[in-house]
């Protein structure tokens, strides 16, 4: 199992860790001391401040919007409210980009058009509302505003790029067997 | 992050008045993910304070602050381009460079790329939507993050 193995190695990490800052702070291992007062600890104290609620929210998101109530409406709506509904369901997801392949095959084969299927994507990478309050909480509100209210422009304009592109090219999602 | 705790907290009492199964489900759902991921938190809290302490600060500052010019975007970017870090681990990590001295259009271009483009991935996104397009999506989106880390740059002392 992925898992696992992920948990193991996280787990000697922080055991290793530990030993290592008793070892440092008791013996008065400068190095160990001064990597555990200025770094480990107040980058520590400030997620663990505030983390937790972000989580709360998403899992309040979550619960509140449900995914599936958003999928129905996908394909449907054409244009401006379809491109509306795909960016919502995309901004409730988590995880990597390839875990947006499926979704972008699900939606084509549902009859969202190229650019909402694009727009989706790139939604689906820089809007994500449980990244964002990851990023709001790292690199402060100020850089996370500019830098969505930046990335929305510049995504949109890649898939309407792309759909000129692709227009007259017989495009078509397909699944990986 | 004063206004995000404020937030949530109104909005978790709004949630809880409405409906309390509900919230107690959310909440729930929520710790459960943070628990999830809280130990690849800080074992990777642990690898960057421990890195941080051994690269000499104007090495990183050399390479990727706000003085490293082009080279430092080209450097965020293929970092952030072959990179498949998960967002719950870049964000902590993009923070902790910021307070090293990074400059925030180079974590712009860092972030972004990472976001949007994958190289590591492109053969499975080929499967999906042809070689072809695979490509030029990801092209179109490298220098959509260039264009993205450019406008922070010139914004961001403005504001």
């Amino acid at each position: 199992m992925k898992i696992n193995k992920t948990y193991l190695s996280d787990t000697l990490i922080i055991i290793a860790f530990v030993i290592f800052c008793i070892f440092s702070v008791f013996s008065g291992f400068q190095p160990g001391v001064i990597i555990l007062k200025n770094n480990f600890w107040p980058f520590t104290r400030e997620m663990i401040a505030f983390l937790p609620l972000m989580f709360v929210m998403i899992g309040l998101f979550d619960v509140w919007f449900p995914r599936e109530k958003i999928e129905r409406h996908i394909g449907k709506d054409a244009g401006m409210k379809g491109t509306l509904w795909v960016i919502i369901l995309a901004t409730l997801q988590a995880g990597p980009l390839y875990g947006a392949f499926p979704v972008a095959y699900l939606l084509w084969k549902k009859g969202a058009s190229i650019r909402n299927v694009f727009i989706y994507l790139g939604a689906f990478s820089a809007l994500k509302i449980p990244m964002l309050t990851f990023e709001i909480g790292f690199l402060g509100l100020k850089f996370s505003l500019l830098r969505t209210l930046f990335t929305v422009p510049v995504f949109i304009l890649i898939a309407i790029i792309l759909e000129k592109y692709l227009q007259d090219k017989q495009f078509d999602v397909q699944e990986p067997k | 992050m004063k206004l995000l705790t404020n937030l949530t907290i109104f909005l978790l009492i709004i949630s809880f008045l409405v409906d309390r199964k509900k919230t107690t489900l959310g909440v729930k759902k929520g710790i459960m993910m943070f628990a999830k991921i809280f130990p690849s938190l800080i074992s990777v809290i642990i690898l960057v304070s421990i890195v941080l302490y051994l690269i000499p600060q104007n090495l990183l500052l050399h390479y990727l602050g706000s003085s490293s010019g082009i080279r430092g975007y080209l450097f965020a970017g293929l970092l952030g381009s072959i990179s498949l870090i998960p967002g719950f681990i870049a964000y902590p990590l993009a923070g902790i460079l910021v307070k090293s001295g990074v400059s925030y259009p180079v974590i712009a271009m860092f972030v972004t790329t990472l976001m949007m483009v994958g190289i590591v991935t492109l053969p499975l996104e080929a499967r999906y939507f042809g070689l072809k397009t695979a490509i030029l999506r990801n092209v179109l989106s490298f220098l959509g993050a260039v264009v993205v880390a450019l406008l922070i740059g010139l914004t961001w002392g403005l504001i």
